[in-house]
């Protein structure tokens, strides 16, 4: 067994975890953050997407022991003080998703990307959802709701959420 | 899926992952971005029994340039090179291939010397290092050593490495002026890998090539330079003309590796489009 501590959400946890245990698991079974799909388990889909020190990252391939001493930021991290962010708002209004399973891995991804690039063109968008498989929506409206994300944050309209600038907070 | 159980062990220098590579042996195999050998543990294709995490060794990481040469550390990932203005400034074939690999989630834990040890047959930077020509240290019980990127590259996913050795930085020799690079490569369109990818870095004097060396992966059991591109090139003119009757040879005297996917005629096609396509904009950088 090996000792962790790492910040998840901006908790901090230390648990005892088998060498060989999977971020994703460490998530889901450990700390009941089941926002945090496994879909291929292969490294292929990104439904496990999660955040790594500001990074995204598929957490089926990363070790819960190379997160230690790590800041993580799961779906469950995204909305704040009861307020969805406005990446969230966007998969709403847009319809981005429809049986939902790829989206925290979406959501996660689409964050990860607008810490680099706030400002994303479409080809930039779909580009940067590259590792991210959907079995549903043909991709269309997340994009769309990535673009509604970017544009409520730049204008400051968005109806339910946080602030543009807590994007970037880890 | 799980791996096969494991002891981690994080190493706090490049001569801890030595010493501790030195302690567990054939038991031990070193982590860095993780992006090839947890899947592979995964499918317990890989059961290492000890695993070394090297990814967060200071001074592992970090580019910088040094005597003529960019220096990148081995623990640098992919997304740091993609985005780095001093290597998009000094060797754009370098970012412009560390952009395409895979997906952002692995371009953010893939690192460039996981990427040169691993040598996978499709690995878009082992060409890249064949084609700028690069040396590679390593250290290893028995000091450190160099060995340049033609050397490097033994057979499939197999390298000059010894398994006592940890790669610790990559040296890219600085072209000289008038030289101008470029990666091309066709993905797979579900793997990302590539089933081409072709480096081409040239050097024009006075409208012809001084010097060319082209690589491509993807096609054979590892990355290989096109040696008949490359003498095709040398002292012709860098024109269209030239640069396409040089691409022709792309696939000269190179023995493909099976792919189901595709037939053979249509691979060498494609290793001739997108050397050409890696020539052009190559010699347009150079200024040629
Ligand atoms: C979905 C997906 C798509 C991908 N697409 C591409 C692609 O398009 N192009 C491409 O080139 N690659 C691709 N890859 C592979 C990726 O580039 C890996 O990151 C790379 O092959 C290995 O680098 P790593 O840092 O992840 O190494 P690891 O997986 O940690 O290690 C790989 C091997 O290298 C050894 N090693 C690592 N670091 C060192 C070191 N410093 N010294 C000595 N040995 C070391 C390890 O012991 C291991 O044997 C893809 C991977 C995935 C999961
Ligand atoms: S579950 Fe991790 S990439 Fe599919
Ligand atoms: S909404 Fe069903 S997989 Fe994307």
């Amino acid at each position: 067994m090996a000792r962790i501590s790492l910040k998840v959400n901006g908790t901090q946890h230390v648990h005892e975890v088998e060498p060989r245990m999977l971020l994703v698991h460490y998530l889901r079974e450990v700390l009941s953050l089941t926002g945090t799909h496994v879909g291929c388990d292969t490294s292929q889909c990104g439904a496990c997407t999660v955040l790594l020190d500001g990074k995204a990252v598929k957490a089926c391939s990363v070790l819960a022991v190379q997160a230690d001493g790590s800041e993580v930021k799961t779906v469950e991290g995204l909305a704040q003080d009861g307020r969805l962010h406005p990446l969230q708002e966007g998969f709403w209004e847009e319809h981005g998703l429809q049986c939902g399973f790829c989206t925290p891995g979406m959501l996660m991804a689409a964050y990860g990307l607008l810490q680099s690039n706030p400002h994303p063109d479409e080809h930039a968008i779909r580009a940067g959802l590259e590792g991210n498989l959907c079995r549903c929506t043909g991709y269309h409206n997340i994009v769309k709701a990535v673009q509604h994300a970017t544009k409520t944050m730049a204008e400051g309209t968005s109806k339910t959420a946080a602030p543009a600038r807590t994007v970037g907070a880890a | 899926m799980y791996p096969a159980p494991f002891e981690y062990h994080r190493a706090a220098s490049a001569q801890d992952a030595v010493a501790l590579l030195g302690k567990y042996g054939d038991e031990a195999k070193l982590l860095a971005g993780g992006q090839s050998l947890l899947p592979l543990m995964k499918l317990r294709f890989a059961q290492p029994r000890h695993l070394i995490d090297v990814r967060r060794i200071q001074g592992l990481s970090g580019i910088r340039e040094e005597k003529g040469m960019l220096v990148v550390g081995a623990a640098t990932p992919y997304a740091t090179l993609a985005a780095s203005a001093l290597v998009q400034a000094k060797l754009p074939m370098l970012s412009e291939a560390a952009a395409q690999i895979g997906d952002p989630q692995v371009r953010n834990m893939g690192t460039l010397g996981g990427s040169l040890a691993h040598a996978d047959p499709a690995g878009d930077l082992p060409a890249v290092a064949l084609a700028l020509a690069a040396e590679i240290a390593a250290l290893g019980p028995r000091g450190a050593r160099t060995v340049h990127a033609d050397d490097f590259f033994v057979e499939l996913m197999t390298t000059a490495l010894a398994p006592d050795e940890l790669l610790t930085e990559v040296r890219f020799p600085l072209p000289p002026a008038g030289s101008g690079g470029a990666y091309e490569k066709y993905p797979n369109p579900a793997s990302r890998y590539a089933l081409v990818g072709v480096a081409a870095q040239l050097t024009v004097a006075g409208g012809k090539v001084t010097a060319a060396r082209v690589a491509t992966t993807g096609l054979a059991t590892k990355p290989l330079r096109a040696l008949a591109v490359e003498a095709a090139l040398q002292g012709k003119a860098a024109d269209a003309a030239s640069l396409a009757a040089a691409a022709e040879k792309a696939t000269d005297g190179l023995k493909l590796r099976a792919a189901a996917q595709m037939p053979d005629a249509y691979r060498r096609s494609l290793a001739v489009t997108f050397t050409a396509r890696a020539l052009t904009r190559a010699a347009k950088r150079a200024g040629g």
